[in-house]
């Protein structure tokens, strides 16, 4: 294939992913905004108003990108961990493993779908919280790049995982006792500095809270960790996530008999 | 000119330890329309997955015209189109853009895909349900659909595991000469089938697979030159005694009921000497017919002797 017809396999995969979250937009974008919308109600307004301000910042405008990136991260890995199983399940990933179509490209088609569905969750969810609080953007770039690396890196992970599974169950057990977990605990709703230090260190194992916590900074200026720690850690999660599913791909490992 | 399909020595044993191929040697001269015979669990699908990609192989070689497939495969797999043997498409999407898709996989621009599309939906009487998804279609409708997915890439070799399975009389007579067209236009076909009859009628070349094996190929006029023997049914107009039937004792005639009985002709002999003793007699014959499949008996020969 030459770059024109990759580029066109890859629009056309792309397209297909993104049709399918938009076209099951009740299924697929709405449950996160309400969801993220009651975090903001009883988080943010009823207990957040008895919380002091952390850094200057109220409750609410501290939880606000933890929330954004919370959903993010569960809806980039659910679209692609959803897709891509279905179509091992149905069989229709076979229209892509007989075709010509490399595989880099496959995966790139079905992470842009979860990138694609991350960031307009991620938006909404940003759009919502407006209603609730004033927001203050200390640097877009970093905003922008968090946004995208995590979602990249949902997305891989999302994909790896349905490569695997061999049942609709097995795609559940990373975001119920994995993702959700680590989630909560990564300094979405809180600030690592007021836990006991013992817990601080044992957090600072958890890599959502170098996602949280430099997208926070990208909003308040305000971090747990080191925004280059952070950035590095993504970076490296999102070539390790690569090149893990080009293996499989090529190998493949739940995908061919 | 390259072959279509080459393969040397392919072997498949799956991770359960059990061979579904030992040592396959093929080949599929291009143009030709190419039948690949075998009970169930011979190994057909197997082979024809490998050359898909569906399925790694665990030894071997395979050429798809001047392409390997391990070294060019990519190259290999634009010449291929497949039709499987399960329905695989996704059953929320609708009949044209899963055709439109598949263009696009191979590289087709989506204009281009959308003429292809509506030109093979139309051939195959699938357009007027272009907007439906794919799971409102009938088990006939299903499988069209899939050939229409597997040409809109024109490709060179079309392979189709088992196209005609529950598909009704009328609608597969219709497929045998949509085929037929296809390959008189130049496109090589290879053809897995349980209806041997199907095989007779489009093959020009076949082989035989059973356990993991090619037990038999050739050219379909070769392989049926080694059926040494047929069976026929004759119905009489008039009872048909033993005291005939002890006439006709050198082809084996046996009594079905009153008046009709079958026999088995081998390549000596000839009809017109059953006809001669049934003429004198005094029998009138209504009808005869071959009683099985030519092909059918050859192959269950084949797998037969191979069980045994």
């Amino acid at each position: 294939m030459n770059n024109h017809q990759i580029f066109i396999a890859y629009w056309t995969i792309a397209r297909k992913e993104s049709g399918r979250f938009l076209r099951i937009w009740k299924q697929t974008l709405l449950p996160s905004v309400v969801t993220t919308g009651l975090y903001y109600v009883i988080f943010g307004t009823f207990i957040g108003s008895q919380i002091a301000a952390i850094g200057g910042y109220s409750y609410m405008q501290f939880i606000v990108p933890g929330l954004v990136m919370m959903a993010v991260i569960t809806n980039a890995f659910s679209n692609v961990v959803s897709s891509f199983f279905g179509s091992k399940f149905q069989r229709d990933i076979d229209e892509l493993l007989v075709s010509p179509t490399p595989n880099w490209v496959i995966i790139a088609g079905y992470v842009t779908g979860g990138v694609l569905r991350g960031i307009v969750v991620g938006a909404l969810v940003l759009g919502v919280a407006l209603f609730f609080t004033k927001l203050t953007v200390h640097s877009w770039a970093i905003v922008i790049g968090f946004l995208l690396l995590t979602a990249i890196v949902f997305s891989l992970a999302g994909l790896f995982n349905a490569a695997f599974a061999k049942k609709f169950d097995d795609t559940m057990i990373v975001p119920t006792f994995v993702l959700t977990p680590l989630t909560y605990l990564g300094g979405v709703f809180y600030s690592i500095h007021a836990l006991p230090p013992f817990w601080q260190t044992v957090s600072q194992a958890n890599p959502i809270l170098y996602m949280v916590s430099g997208f926070r900074y990208g909003f308040l200026g305000l971090s747990d960790v080191s925004v280059w720690a952070s950035f590095s850690l993504l970076a490296a999660l999102c070539i390790i996530l690569l090149f893990a599913n080009i293996f499989i791909f090529t190998k493949g490992y739940g995908l061919k008999n | 000119m390259p072959n279509a399909l080459s393969i040397q020595q392919v072997s498949k044993t799956y991770a359960s330890g059990a061979h579904a191929l030992e040592s396959v040697d093929l080949n599929v001269e291009s143009g030709d329309f190419f039948g690949l015979l075998g009970p169930n669990g011979a190994g057909k699908s197997t082979l024809i997955n490998i050359v898909s990609g569906l399925v790694t192989k665990t030894g071997g070689k395979v050429g798809v015209f001047e392409y390997d497939f391990d070294k060019q495969v990519e190259k290999a797999k634009a010449c291929l189109g497949v039709v499987p043997q399960e329905f695989n498409f996704n059953i929320f999407e609708t009949v044209e853009n899963i055709v439109v898709n598949q263009a696009g996989y191979y590289g087709v621009s989506r204009a281009d895909a959308k003429r292809s599309t509506q030109s093979l939906l139309k051939q195959l009487d699938l357009w007027d349900k272009r907007d439906q998804p794919s799971r409102t279609l009938s088990g006939g409708m299903k499988r069209r659909l899939m050939i229409a997915r597997a040409l809109v890439h024109h490709p060179k070799l079309l392979i189709l595991d088992e196209p005609t399975a529950g598909v009704d009389v009328e609608l597969r007579r219709s497929m045998w000469d949509f085929l037929r067209k296809l390959n008189e236009e130049g496109m090589t076909i290879i053809l897995t089938t349980h209806y041997l009859e199907e095989a007779e009628q489009l093959c020009r070349h076949l082989s035989i697979i059973n356990q993991g094996n090619i037990v038999e190929q050739g050219s379909v006029k070769d392989l049926l030159s080694k059926l040494h023997q047929e069976t026929f049914t004759v119905d009489a107009f008039t009872d048909v005694g033993p005291d005939v039937l002890q006439k006709l004792q050198a082809f084996k005639a046996r009594s079905v009921d009153a008046n009709t009985f079958e026999l088995n002709t081998s390549d000596e002999q000839s009809l017109n000497d059953v006809m001669r003793i049934l003429d004198v007699a005094g029998i009138r014959v209504r009808s005869m017919r071959g009683k099985t499949n030519r092909l059918e008996e050859l192959f269950v020969n084949l797998t037969h002797t191979k069980h045994v």
